[in-house]
């Protein structure tokens, strides 16, 4: 298996795209692009699945290593364990999705077409990478080409928005940067191998110092409270595929760096910081979910709600028992499914009712069945409902939390289940108003269609994902455990 | 043997029946899906009733002793070692005779949909939708592990959420189905950490494990639970009670219920598989699963069921005489008797005699299926004549509606508690159980036995007597067959309901429990209290006159409050509008606009006003750049001297 290809094919479809000649041509090859990186994907799981019933218990499997720049020890070294296997099928169905339902571009079709496969190079590039500074290259790679997309396809204040993202998703990357030279320098052996990193004990006081520039910076990608604020413009103002790569992969990018870097080269700062951590994702968790409640703009509900989901990933990590990270990584992947899947229902219910205030909307389910049972659907996953992805994750959490039998942590875990409630409560309403109720003219009513070809099969998709998670959880958890498992014994050991 | 095979096709028809109506039935099936639905359920019913008969009178038994069989066992999410939600099916005797209730009512209305909804626009989504609720209530009573009841606790809820939103183009519809959500949700998440606690105690959540090791004065689990203890309350009881909230969501227990009479907008056979006969009694279905963990190990627990039991059987009797929409005085009667069947748990023990009041629970939850069912789809084919559920506007229709009106007289009769109509019976233990424990829940529940007579026969002479309605429109008479054949059905059911031997089917510990039926005077006492309730609604409403008038504006108040259902919809309304929307929700949206966010924009401005001021600096223009050079020069020059000297 070479993992290699995982960024050879979006670096193909990318050049592939320049070289076309029109938009039909852009699209098809994007398309093309897509699905056999899907497929690739799917290989990847199986043959990944394979080696591991087959015996194989290497932490990182399908390594590669070559030189980079060797006189600061940079190299490309690639590996995947279940974790990042668990993104990388992940960020395929999203890419696979958001190609699909940005089918009706037209204004300067192969460069948005460009910057989405860019920016899925970039997402695959730091799942798979295990040498800190590719996956920090990496890292920013998938950060310009939001600014691009925003600033350019976006609408509304969309150059504000723009802006406000790339500074503060940059500022994050600073951060990052200063931890990862923290730890380039003070572990002692010049190295930003992970793997090699990992057997070093870094002092506690070293740890102290570099853990949050690392956490926070990746925080910042996974909104953490208070630098969440870019999420809501950034995703009102960005288009529809924008939207979804940013809340599906981007938001992803930061609870993987998280967990894979910051908890696990600095467990005992993680252990250290808990309470702190644990306190922001709650905040996040409820907070975000009590905002969420009382926006009026579909995409400003679904960033907040995304705000709210993303506290979870942060709660499980915080809470550092194995069940708890595992259940962030399932949280992870559910919310990355789920939001690309709402954020495309927000964008073919924005381009046939030219609105996003839910105010304005009302019956739609009338008129355009198909769409607003996908909405349903989203919706109810999105409240944690059985039989789709958010519930399995959620519940993974609350029991891993409620492993750690102290009242902080319980309360902690009490106030994250609280949110099931509110998230019911906003999504209900959002759902009742748009799709249910009496029809509502807004003079768009010629445009009321219901999806097309490219929109069925975007959102299939990724229900298909969302349910397949949902009713036969168990691979899922197959796949992330044992990756959980190395993190934690490093955590276990300090105790 | 049990042959767990043909055990798992009983829920996984209707889901199969579900998924092909739910994909196909617009496109497809669009006249067939009745006949799909009705006969994967037919089966189902079918397969239930053997298995009951296979349980109960071939290969249950052991020794004497009715066992808790897993006939089936898949993991679904392994946590750890121990700890892992797996789907199965556990029979016992409860669990096969919801097996039973729940296919049959549901048959039931199957059937009579098939009349009732003919010509409905989303047909074929209705009948997914019933068959998704089917097939999520029979997984339910299954369940062999906690996690597994509370996913298709959820399961039903949202398929009740999306039934009793069917007419979604109806505001009152949309905003009753997004009430029942929201107001069982919230007492899911007691449920939810409820599981949480007893599960982390126990070790476990499989709930045969979970039972055996808190029910053992032994086991280290329980005492470790029984001493952990937050604000002074013990673990298991917080665990329980928690729990027990969970089921009073569902089953509409004060102060919970306000969810059920809403609930009345969804079409009514689905009132009268749900909101009657199968879903709102899940609560009490939870409460005897966890059973011999409250009686055993937390009788403060018990205590508990109890009282919020008997409490909302009385309000619940209350409001019902009040109201005037016959499916709302429906929804206050099945939440009064659910009252019942909770305190006849909390009243119970667990041993021998002791445990009358749990055989007799679960033996009014069977009964009452019938004759509640039968009630609202008679109250089905009414409003199917008079298009209206204002019983204000009906009368006398016991000429245009024979079948409909004999099936109704015989429910009413049962739900009264006449012998030897199916109530009579599991009232009666019910009863005995509660004079036997509590004086004060014993003298409630007589008074509330009274009352239900009397509204169930307000309602009864109000549609069929009392001055005749000539209803507008055509005359089409009785509904179709369809509809008439399951009312018969159950009308049968209900009139011999009564006589299935349940003390020695379904007791508490799955052996024979020896009650003989005498006549004593606390039957004397029941029967009279219903005749009593009986005759004073044949007073005032088997004719026109103005006594019930009269009477109402006499008990001003008291008759205005249980009108308004003792406002306690408006109580919700204030918290959650007021309290929860304006001072939670609307400060944490201004916040994180204005301060959060005015901090990042405070940064970013800041730090372009200094780039803005520093700008003026790089002017071009030479002088000045020079001017700056010999200023610093010179500075540089003073600095070095002042250290020099120093």
């Amino acid at each position: 298996m070479n993992l290699s290809l995982l960024l050879f094919l979006p670096l193909l479809t990318a050049i592939g795209v320049l070289l076309s000649r029109n938009a039909q041509q852009v699209k098809t090859i994007s398309l093309v692009g897509a699905v056999i990186q899907f497929v690739f994907a799917m290989i990847l799981l199986f043959t990944y699945r394979a080696e591991r019933i087959a015996g194989n218990t290497e932490q990182m499997l399908f390594t590669q290593r070559y030189e980079w720049f060797s006189p600061l020890n940079i190299q490309y070294f690639i590996g995947v364990d279940g974790i990042s296997v668990a993104m990388i099928i992940l960020t395929a169905f999203v890419v696979l999705a958001g190609v699909l339902v940005s089918w009706n571009i037209e204004k300067m079709t192969k460069e948005f077409y460009f910057l989405l496969i860019l920016l899925s190079l970039g997402a695959y590039g730091f799942f798979i990478s295990l040498d800190l500074f590719t996956l920090f290259f990496f890292l920013e790679i998938a950060v310009i080409p939001k600014y691009l997309l925003i600033g350019i396809w976006g609408s509304g204040k969309k150059e504000y928005s723009a802006n406000k993202l790339a500074l503060m998703l940059m500022g994050g990357s600073a951060l990052v940067l200063v931890g990862l030279l923290g730890v380039y320098f003070m572990s002692g052996i010049h190295s930003f191998d992970l793997l090699k990193l990992s057997q070093v004990h870094i002092p506690l006081e070293i740890q102290k110092i570099f853990f949050p520039f690392m956490f926070i910076g990746f925080g910042v990608f996974t909104a953490i409270f208070p630098f969440h604020t870019w999420v809501p413009d950034g995703h009102s103002s960005a288009p529809t595929a924008g939207s979804m790569f940013l809340a599906g992969i981007s938001m992803k990018l930061g609870g993987y760096g998280c967990l894979r870097v910051a908890t696990y080269l600095m467990p005992e700062a993680a252990h250290y910081y808990s309470p702190v951590i644990i306190i922001l994702a709650s905040i996040a968790i409820l907070y975000g979910a009590f905002a969420t409640m009382m926006q009026t703009d579909l995409k400003y509900i679904n960033a907040y709600s995304s705000v709210s989901h993303c506290g979870f990933v942060l709660l499980g990590i915080g809470m550092l028992t194995k069940i708890a990270i595992t259940g962030a990584v399932m949280q992870m992947v559910s919310h990355g499914l789920m939001t690309a899947l709402f954020f495309a229902v927000i964008g073919m219910i924005y381009e046939r009712t030219h609105t996003r205030l839910v105010s304005q909307m009302g019956g739609l389910l009338k008129v355009m069945p198909f769409v607003c049972s996908v909405f349903f659907i989203v919706g109810l996953c999105s409240l944690g409902l059985p039989g789709f992805s958010g519930f399995v994750a959620e519940m993974t959490i609350f029991v891993g939390s409620w492993q750690n039998a102290d009242a902080f942590y319980r309360i902690a875990t009490i106030a994250a289940c609280a949110s099931i409630v509110v998230t019911a409560v906003y999504i209900l309403r959002a759902i009742g108003q748009v799709a249910m109720g009496p029809m509502k003219d807004n003079g768009h009513a010629a445009e009321m269609i219901d999806a097309r070809w490219n929109e069925k099969i975007a959102a299939g998709v990724l229900i298909l994902g969302i349910v397949a998670i949902g009713m036969a959880p168990f691979w899922l958890n197959d796949l992330i455990t044992p990756g959980a498992e190395i993190i934690m014994q490093k955590v276990a050991a300090l105790k | 043997m049990l042959d767990a095979t043909y055990i798992a096709l009983i829920p996984l028809l209707p889901l199969a029946s579900f998924v092909i109506l739910g994909l196909f039935g617009r496109k497809y099936f669009k006249n067939f899906s009745g006949i799909i639905g009705t006969t994967s359920l037919f089966v189902s019913a079918l397969l239930s009733l053997v298995t009951a008969y296979q349980y109960f009178f071939v290969s249950g038994k052991l020794d004497g002793v009715y066992q808790k069989i897993i006939a089936l066992k898949y993991t679904w999410l392994q946590f750890s070692p121990n700890v892992s939600i797996d789907m199965g099916i556990l029979l016992d005797p409860i669990s096969v005779m919801m097996l039973v209730v729940v296919t049959f009512v549901s048959l039931m209305v199957h059937i009579y949909s098939l009349g009732y909804m003919k010509g409905e626009e989303r047909f074929p989504t209705f009948y997914a939708f019933l068959a998704l609720f089917t097939f999520s209530m029979l997984g339910l009573v299954v369940s062999s592990n906690i996690f597994q009841i509370y996913i298709f606790w959820e399961l039903v809820g949202v398929s009740s959420y999306l039934l009793i939103g069917y007419y979604y183009d109806r505001p009152s519809a949309v905003a009753a189905s997004k009430k029942a959500f929201i107001v069982t949700r919230f007492a899911d998440l007691g449920f939810l950490i409820g599981i949480l606690i007893l599960s982390f105690y126990a070790g476990t959540l499989d709930f045969n494990t979970l039972i055996e090791r808190l029910t053992n004065f032994e086991s280290s689990q329980l005492k470790e639970i029984a001493t952990a203890s937050f604000l002074g309350i013990s673990a298991l009881t917080w665990g329980l009670v928690l729990v027990f909230i969970g089921g009073a969501g569902k089953s509409a227990m004060f102060p919970l219920h306000i969810w059920l009479p809403d609930a009345m907008e969804g079409p009514t056979p689905v009132s009268a598989l749900i909101h009657a006969a199968t879903m709102v009694v899940a609560g009490v279905y939870l409460v005897a699963r966890l059973f011999p963990v409250f009686a055993l190990s937390c009788p403060a627990a018990l205590e508990v069921v109890a009282y919020v039991g008997v409490l909302s059987a009385l309000l619940a009797a209350l409001i019902a005489c009040t109201q005037t929409d016959i499916k709302r005085v429906l929804a206050y009667s099945t939440m009064s008797q659910i009252g019942y069947m909770m305190f006849a748990l909390g009243v119970s023990g667990y041993y021998g005699e002791d445990g009358t009041g749990y055989m007799a629970s679960m033996f009014h939850l069977f009964t009452h299926a019938f004759f509640k069912a039968l009630l609202f789809l008679g109250a089905g084919a009414v409003i199917h004549f008079v298009h209206t559920n204002e019983m204000t506007e009906m009368g006398g229709l016991r000429k245009y509606l024979p079948i409909t009106h004999i099936t109704f007289l015989i429910a009413c009769l049962a739900i009264a508690g006449v012998p030897p109509f199916a109530g009579f019976f599991s009232k009666e233990e019910i009863l005995v159980a509660a004079q036997h424990h509590n004086q004060l829940i014993y003298w409630i529940a007589l008074i509330t036995a009274g009352l239900t007579a009397f509204y169930m026969f307000r309602l009864y002479f109000s549609i069929f007597w009392n001055k005749e309605h000539h209803p507008h429109g055509e005359h089409h008479g009785e509904g179709p067959a369809t509809m008439m054949i399951p009312l018969i059905i159950l009308g049968i059911g209900a009139a011999l309901a009564g006589f299935v031997p349940f003390n020695k089917l379904v007791t508490a510990t799955g052996s024979i429990l020896e009650t003989e039926f005498h006549l004593n005077a606390t039957t004397i006492m029941a029967v009279s209290v219903g005749l009593a309730g009986i005759l004073i609604a044949m007073r005032l409403y088997k004719t026109q006159n103005d006594l019930p008038e009269r009477i109402s504006s006499s008990l001003k108040g008291l008759y205005r409050a249980s009108y308004r259902k003792f406002y306690i919809d408006e109580i919700y309304l204030f918290v959650t509008k007021k309290i929860i929307f304006n001072l939670i929700g609307r400060p944490a949206a201004w916040i994180d606009r204005n301060i959060v966010d005015g901090f990042m924009n405070l940064l970013g401005s800041s730090s372009q006003t200094i780039s803005e001021e520093i700008s003026v600096m790089q002017s071009g223009r030479v002088q000045q750049y020079a001017a700056y050079f010999f200023a610093g020069a010179m500075g540089l020059a003073l600095l070095f001297i002042y250290i020099w000297t120093k």
